[in-house]
Formats: structure tokens, sequence, C-alpha cells
């Protein structure tokens, strides 16, 4: 019978392309779940999850939340802004205390690259990663291929640009690991100031001019501008970016395939995609939304199947 | 491990039809009637009851679904495997609709309990039978009979019904293994 390689998901370096396939065929499962009149499963009725997010979050916190219910799991979730973090409260003491509580599942995000990997070194729980500073983020790159295997077939042997600030993207960083754990080729595009240095190391291409990069692909994947952690210029000015790598339906238009638009949000409308983009028939960004929920239940639902009673 | 045939395949098409007549006793037309087969196996016999039901008896359009009950189970955590998903197919509502579901085998009864839950997502059935090729009798954990049975069969703990089918596993029969 198959099962998770893992105990925690802490990034997708951590798991094997099996692994990937596993969630994948249970995440087409929960699809049909979360499309039926009654969208719940009692699955994990005796299992509690605590999230806790020390950074901000909408779409992937809401998305955790929801794929909790949906398996029947109790779900307590904190902010760190709320918390006695704030009080001067280590990461290990915060999480043994909600421990304590009997919870078994743990999913974190936080600020430090490592933070996930530290505390499945150290605490007592399955601990899924949403997120840790500019390290890893798997569930938002599983769900990036889940929806790239719906919309194309399959992932193997397709061609996917990330276009953007790779420099501060986790998002980057686990699709790169998951793309070419399944077969793709991967090329990354952006201005060469939010360009890892030896990304090439990754045995990804670096492309930087924009309509090379879009002529070549099957898939773009626009990444978010991240203004709160461009601590200096890093361009020099919005405009200027959204001129060279903003993608706009004329562009589109002009290319001689119809390729995939992805985004992994929050869009910053008119910086790395114009509205008419977002909103067309190539874009599956709101797709994602609703693939994010299932993939996140697979990943729960395949962890808490470990979890020893 | 031993093996004896409990069933052959002449034996397996016989009962087939006696449990199809049975059904068009209490159906006649299957206008108001939902066929689910419960995943994995009882899928193949839910297909051969449809497909006997269609060609043999003509009874036009007859609505088939499949259940998976896995996410359902009581046994999650509980078994050391891990319960592996099926896929569920039931592209309509079962709102006051009469549901037969239809399994392989019906042992102790945890997995019928489990589609009674499972099938709720999908509306209030007005009724809700069972249809079952093998019942092993006396080894019931709850409160949970079959309406229509092919065959009642005394079998101890450590022995295992397999129900073979032609299209899956190359013959129609039903096995009796000794572990």
């Amino acid at each position: 019978m198959k099962e998770l390689s893992v105990n925690h998901l802490i990034g997708i370096k951590h798991i094997t392309k099996q692994d990937i396939d596993l969630i994948f065929e249970t995440a087409d499962q929960f699809k049909e779940v979360i499309n039926r009149p009654i969208k719940k499963v009692p699955s994990l009725r005796d299992v509690t999850i605590a999230n806790i997010f020390f950074e901000n979050s909408t779409r992937t916190k809401l998305s955790f939340e929801l794929a909790q219910k949906r398996l029947s799991a109790d779900v307590i979730s904190f902010s760190a802004a709320q918390s006695s973090v704030k009080k001067g409260e280590t990461l290990i003491d915060t999480v043994n205390n909600i421990l304590s509580m009997k919870v078994d599942m743990v999913v974190m995000r936080h600020s430090s690259p490592g933070a996930a990997h530290f505390l499945s070194q150290n605490v007592k729980a399955s601990i899924v990663n949403a997120g840790d500073g500019a390290h890893e983020h798997p569930t938002q790159a599983l769900l990036d291929s889940f929806t790239i295997r719906e919309k194309l077939g399959d992932v193997g042997g397709k061609k996917i640009v990330i276009v953007g600030d790779i420099l501060h993207s986790r998002v980057a960083l686990s699709n790169i690991f998951a793309l070419q754990m399944q077969g793709a080729e991967v090329k990354v595009c952006g201005p060469k100031t939010l360009m890892p240095k030896h990304i090439e190391s990754l045995g990804v291409k670096v492309e930087s001019n924009l309509r090379k990069a879009l002529e070549w692909c099957d898939v773009a994947n626009m990444l978010r501008v991240q203004n709160e952690r461009l601590d200096v210029s890093y361009f020099p000015t919005t405009r200027e970016y959204t001129q060279q790598y903003g993608v706009t339906k004329e562009l589109l238009d002009s290319l001689n395939k119809e390729i995939v638009i992805m985004h992994p949000g929050p869009i910053n409308r008119g910086v790395e995609i114009t509205s008419d983009v977002a909103d067309s028939q190539q874009s599956v960004i709101l797709d994602q939304v609703e693939n994010g929920v299932a993939v996140r239940m697979a990943v729960i639902y395949l962890l808490a199947s470990k979890i020893k009673q | 491990m031993s093996q004896k045939v409990l069933l052959t395949s002449k034996e397996v098409h016989i009962i087939l039809h006696r449990l199809a007549c049975q059904l068009i006793e209490n159906h006649l037309d299957f206008s108001n009637t939902i066929l689910i087969g419960l995943q994995p196996r009882g899928k193949f016999l839910a297909e051969r009851i449809k497909q006997i039901l269609e060609t043999e008896y003509k009874v036009p359009a007859i609505q088939l679904g499949f259940l998976d009950i896995t996410f359902f189970r009581d046994d999650f955590r509980k078994s050391d495997k891990l319960l592996e998903a099926n896929k569920t197919q039931i592209d309509f509502l079962v709102e006051d609709k009469k549901v037969v579901f239809i399994d392989d085998v019906l042992y102790t009864g945890r997995s019928i309990n489990a589609a009674l839950t499972a099938i709720q997502s999908f509306g209030r059935p007005s009724e809700v039978e069972l249809l079952t090729l093998i019942d092993r009798r006396f080894s019931r954990h709850l409160p949970i009979q079959p309406d229509y049975r092919g065959r009642q069969v005394d079998a101890i703990n450590n022995e295992k019904v397999l129900v073979k089918w032609l299209e899956n596993d190359g013959e129609d029969a039903v096995y009796l293994v000794t572990k």
C-alpha cells in the first residue's frame, strides 16, 4: 500500500516523485468531494490541527483552514500579531505550549528560512510548511503543478517559465524543484537584480527577454512583485518593471500560440499582469485557488494517516 | 494457503440473473431507482447487473453511479495501511430516489455503514437497499442485512472470500481462501 515517504512536509526537496503522484491521485478524489452538494468528509474527526502564521497570509491560511474543515479536523488558528510571540516567547516554547493542548499537526508560516525544518526536529507533531522566508512554499508548488496537470494533461515534457522576483520567492524555488522532479523544463525570467546568483546550478536557464521566454513556454507563472521584501531598490520604477516584465493582452495575442497564465496571488493588477490578462480565458488563477483546497486536503490526509494513535 | 471454489462461472451467471429479476420485482421500470456500486469491488457487480437488466430484460436507461467510501471509513489511522481512495462517480442527486447499494461481499457491515453516511453528501434518498453477491453470515459487527443476496456463506475469520470478475481477473468465480 502506498504512503508518503515523509512525516512532515517541509519542502519539495525532501519528497519524491512518487509522493507527488500519490498527493495528486488523492487530490483528484478530494476535488470531486469539494464539488458535491455536501463538501465534507469525516476522515480526520479525531485530528486537531494548529495553523500558526507568523507572517501575513489571506489565501494560504483560508485555503488550509478550509481544507482542514472539509476533512472534519478540529482547527485552531493564530496569527503572531495577537500572540505572546510579541512578549518574547521562543518558537519552540510557543509550539510546545500549543501541542500540550493535544494538537496533532502544525501548519506554519514563518519569515525565517528553515523555521519549519527546525520545528520538525524539535517538537512532536507533524509539520506542514506554509512558507518559510525565501526558502520553500511546498503546497503552492504542488497546487501549481496539479493545475498544469489538469490543464495540459501532464507536467512532464512541458516548458514552464517563472517570471519576476525570483530572488525573494519561495514559490519560485519550490516550483523549480517540483517541476523538474516531474520532468518539466524550467526557465526563469526577470530583472538581473532579482535573480539569485548561481541560479543556473539548479538546472534552470535564465532568460532576460520576456517575449522570448513567452514564445518558448507552454505555461508562464507570473510572480508577484513583493514590495514588502524589497528593502532596497531592485528596479528603477514600477512602471519600468511593468514595461519590461509585465504581461499584457497585446503581448499574449502577438504570440504564435496560446499559453497558460498562472499567478500565486495576490495580484498587483497592472504590475506583473494587466487586468484583462488576469481575467482572460488563458488565466487559470482561480483554478489554482480551487485546486489549492483539494491539494492541501490531500497533503493533510496523507500526513495524518502517518500519525500513530 | 488453500482455496476452494464456492461458485463457478455458470453459478455466478444464474445468480446474477436471479438478482436482476428480484430487482425488477421491486423496482419495475427503475424510473425512480438508482444503482450505486461501492468502490472498488462492487463496481464490477453493479456494471454486470445493469448490463443484464438492459440487454436481457430490456429495462431502458438505468442510472448507475459509483461511490467511494474511503474518506468515510471508521478505521482511518487505526489500521496500519493507508486507505487509498478510488473514484466516486455520481453525476446526479439521489434526493427522493430509491438507492440500491451493490457490493460483492458483505462481511462486518462497516463499509455499508460508511456508505450510508457517504451517500448523504448527494442528497436524501427515499429508501436505501442493499444487494450483495456473497453474504458472510454470523460475522456482522453492525445490524445490517442485505435485501438481495446471491449466496450465503459461513466462513471463519481467517478465511477470505474472493470474488473474481472476467473483465478484471480473467474469470467469473468465487473462491474461499484459507490463509
